[in-house]
């Protein structure tokens, strides 16, 4: 126990914390944004495992890495559009296309994957991103060595939560996304396109969703292995919920998951002959749906998640 | 010029007309009320105006220019505000954000909050509609809301207002202040369509009168030249006769309350010592305002609750079983408040819905529902009731908020009850709806049912009820006979003045 204590307080665990959060920070704001706009994704698994194979082939084509990034993007639009076809406009049901769109994207990543590399047995490795210190704030003690001396994709993703807040709460089209996750009925009512408004956000939250897929190959490996994204979307579907649907809290609920994480990591390290180590895989999900109990009862979730808008319908 | 003109408008929603060629006008300053029953087809004219619907014939014209069909945004730019029947508002945002929304280019690095307060300052005061720009739109009641969906049109500078039944929420005194601010906004130069089925309303405020019944317009007259008989016979397309209420000899007791308490909920305040005796043939009405406990009774009466005390006596037997599948096999009636979320499942079609109260005795063999049975039952249901409606088959969202309470009549009241419990069964129905539907629970009565008549309308409740019991912070006055009360005594003892000792109990 005292051991785990002692551990919290290494520069080194928390910086294999922030680097296990950077792809659900991605994923997770990814999700919440769609969900904001009244849509579930639950393409997000799909989405990440697209992403990771897409940034991947680009380096391993030759490519730039942050070329990927905008490609992994694009990506991941394509398949948020393919969502809001189905959803958005069509009305299905969302839970329904979203496993669908799951399935879909890992099929593809694994087919490109096996037809462009047939016959290797270890995955071939690209150049990945590299961690850089950013002067002054990673000479703070701790602190500064795990969270500022990280892959530019990281970085990314603190300013990615700034920016989400800001455009969620401060700026017009925020509000209208928010309302459309609301009541879509009153937007349309004040002469917003509402289908354009969740399409817009729901591609939006897709390119995010694979850019946290790409974190896996282009930073954390640098390689794509078959099941990589091991279901940190679900994971971020949960996030969502404890952070009721809030940027800044699920910043920290990707942070609180991926301690978990880590802890459980070096745990297995120690404990291993006393207790199996699957209890020890199993402690981060068990402890957050303990968090999601005691955090996400009274959330405000949004009241038209779920709910498809369809116009000239009776009201 | 004429504001807004309305020119051969038809709209068909499957096999049922909505609107059919339909011609009107408005002119400038004018307030012209919109008048017919549920389901004659106002609402549906009113969201072809505002974009909602497209029509299918016909074209309309905002100061002489065509507007564009179906296109929300077209009729907001138009000047025309709307405030619908029900809000169109987001319960977790503010006041100020519901306004702001869509008024600004959507992509603007800052919301211009600042402004927007100014000018919300400046047309509260203006109008005397008094709101906190910064309070959550869910804390607010519902003429708060109310006031919330006037701003928004105001705040967009609308020169035509829709107001689409808007008293239907209101209390008298709510009702009393919007038509100072609608008469206030008329002398700003405005024009208002005012659409409701409340005559006396009608007549308080507007210049003329257009009259739809069946999706057609079948009369428009200046409001000085009409009256409440001749209206409500234009509305109906016959004269309207409110039941009249005849006392009759009652028999034993369907329900017993003794010292029954309740602790609060979300749902209801709680209740203390209430001590209730309903009989065979008798109507007891339960006056109160909303929220004084009447939610915590009726959910004790349908079997939804238990109460945390005291004894409910049902047909004579203690009741040991809080269940309500058993209370309505065993004879209970419920025509609940919310129609449209307790009453019915909105989505299902309405054969399905007929069933809904009864699904373990009208099933064959216990678990296979007889369709054929339940098909032919509904087709009966809806002559008997005369349910207006496209057949059995029909998505029962597609009604109107009449014919869904006739819906629920027919399926509570076929089994013959001998007790049922009516919450507010008249809310928001039109001329011809309530006095079927208290025509109803008035034969229900003759048959030998108790009732309990749970109601805000002191008129509703003297005209039907045998003893009148009022209802104030959970605890029970009454009940007195009918002929021993006045409803100012009544209203007075809704707002707790009165203690039952003063007066003589029945």
């Amino acid at each position: 126990m005292m051991e785990l204590f002692e551990m919290m307080l290494t520069a080194g665990l928390w910086a294999s914390v922030i680097r296990i959060a950077t792809p659900l920070i991605f994923a997770t704001l990814g999700e919440l944004i769609c969900e904001r706009a009244g849509v579930l994704n639950l393409g997000i698994e799909g989405i990440m495992t697209i992403g990771a194979m897409a940034g991947w082939i680009w380096v391993y084509q030759g490519g730039e890495l942050w070329g990927g990034v905008v490609f992994v993007a694009i990506v991941g639009m394509l398949f948020g559009f393919l969502h809001s076809i189905l959803v958005v406009y069509l009305g299905l049901s969302q839970h329904v296309s979203g496993i669908g769109i799951t399935l879909l994207a890992s099929s593809i990543s694994y087919y490109a994957y096996t037809m462009l590399i047939p016959f290797s047995t270890t995955p071939p490795k690209i150049v990945p991103f590299i961690a850089f210190e950013v002067p002054v704030l990673s000479s703070i003690p701790i602190i500064g060595e795990a969270f500022f001396n990280q892959s530019a994709l990281t970085y990314l993703a603190y300013i990615l939560v700034i920016v989400t807040f800001y455009v969620l709460y401060k700026m017009p089209i925020g509000l209208t996304i928010r309302m459309a996750g609301e009541n879509p009925v009153a937007n349309e009512a004040q002469g917003i396109n509402v289908l354009l408004i969740r399409t817009g956000a729901v591609m939006v939250g897709s390119a995010l969703m694979a850019i946290g897929g790409a974190f896996l190959t282009m930073s954390a490996f640098d390689a794509f292995y078959f099941g990589m994204i091991n279901g940190r979307g679900w994971i971020c579907i949960a996030l969502v919920i404890f952070a009721s649907w809030r940027p800044g809290k699920a910043f920290l609920g990707a942070i609180l998951f991926a301690l978990f994480e880590a802890l459980q990591i070096r745990a297995q390290l120690i404990g291993a002959d006393v207790i199996p180590y699957q209890i020890f895989s199993m402690m981060p999900y068990f402890l957050s749906i303990v968090a999601m109990m005691l955090v996400a009862r009274r959330a405000a979730y949004p009241k038209a998640l779920l709910v498809p808008f369809r116009q000239g319908d009776r009201i | 010029m004429k504001k807004l003109q309305f020119s051969k408008i038809c709209k068909n929603f499957g096999s049922v007309v909505a609107n059919d060629n339909i011609s009107l006008s408005l002119g400038e300053g004018e307030i012209l009320s919109v008048l017919g029953e549920n389901g004659a087809g106002k609402t549906t004219l009113m969201n072809i105006l505002f974009g909602h619907y497209i029509s299918d014939k016909g074209f309309i014209e905002v100061e002489g220019q065509r507007l564009t069909p179906g296109s929300t945004r077209a009729s907001l730019d138009a000047g025309i505000g709307m405030v619908h029947q029900h809000f169109t508002l987001a319960d977790n945002l503010t006041v100020l954000e519901n306004i702001i929304l869509g008024t600004e280019p959507l992509i603007r690095l800052w919301s211009q909050k600042k402004q927007a307060y100014k000018k919300l300052k400046t047309l509260s005061k203006r109008f005397g509609l008094l709101i906190n720009p910064d309070a959550k739109v869910a804390d607010l009641t519902v003429g708060e809301k109310q006031r919330v969906e006037i701003i928004k049109a105001l705040y967009r500078d609308a020169s035509i207002l829709i107001l689409d039944e808007p008293t239907a929420v209101l209390t008298p005194q709510e009702t009393k202040q919007l038509f100072k601010v609608l008469k206030e906004m008329v002398n700003a130069g405005l024009s208002i369509m005012f659409i409701s089925h409340k005559l006396h309303e009608i007549l308080e405020i507007s210049d003329r009168i257009v009259v739809l019944r069946d999706g057609k317009l079948v009369g428009e007259v200046a409001t000085e030249n009409a009256s409440k008989e001749s209206l409500a016979e234009m509305m109906v397309g016959r004269k309207v006769t409110r039941p009249s209420y005849e006392k009759l000899k009652i028999g034993k007791a369907v329900l017993e309350l003794n010292n029954v308490c309740l602790n609060a909920s979300e749902r209801s305040t709680a209740l203390s010592d209430i001590n209730l005796k309903i009989h065979e043939k008798e109507i007891v009405g339960l006056a109160g305002v909303a929220g004084n406990g009447q939610a915590g009774l009726a959910s004790i009466l349908q079997g939804l609750a238990s109460p945390s005390s005291g004894e409910f006596k049902l047909f004579g037997k203690n009741l040991v079983k809080y269940d309500p599948c058993y209370l309505t096999e065993s004879g209970v009636a419920r025509i609940p408040e919310d129609r449209t979320n307790e009453g019915i499942i909105g989505e299902m079609e309405l054969w399905e819905n007929f069933l809904g109260e009864e699904l373990r005795s009208k099933a064959k063999s216990g678990f296979i529902i007889d369709k054929k049975q339940a098909v032919s039952n509904a087709e009966k249901l809806i002559q008997e009731y005369d349910i207006r409606c496209e057949g059995p088959f029909a998505s029962t969202r597609l009604l109107s908020g009449g014919n869904i309470q006739k819906l629920i009549l027919a399926r509570s009241l076929s089994n013959n009850p001998r007790f049922i419990i009516a919450n507010k069964p008249a809310r928001g129905l039109d001329e011809g709806a309530i006095s079927f539907v208290q025509q109803q629970i008035i034969d229900a009565k003759t048959q030998g049912a108790g009732v309990l008549l749970i109601s805000e309308d002191l008129d509703e409740i003297f005209e039907l009820s045998d003893r009148i019991a009022v209802i104030f912070e959970g605890k029970l006055q009454g009940p007195f006979d009918s002929n021993t009360v006045n409803i100012n005594q009544v209203g007075l003892m809704m707002s707790g003045e009165v203690k039952a000792e003063s007066l003589h109990e029945a």
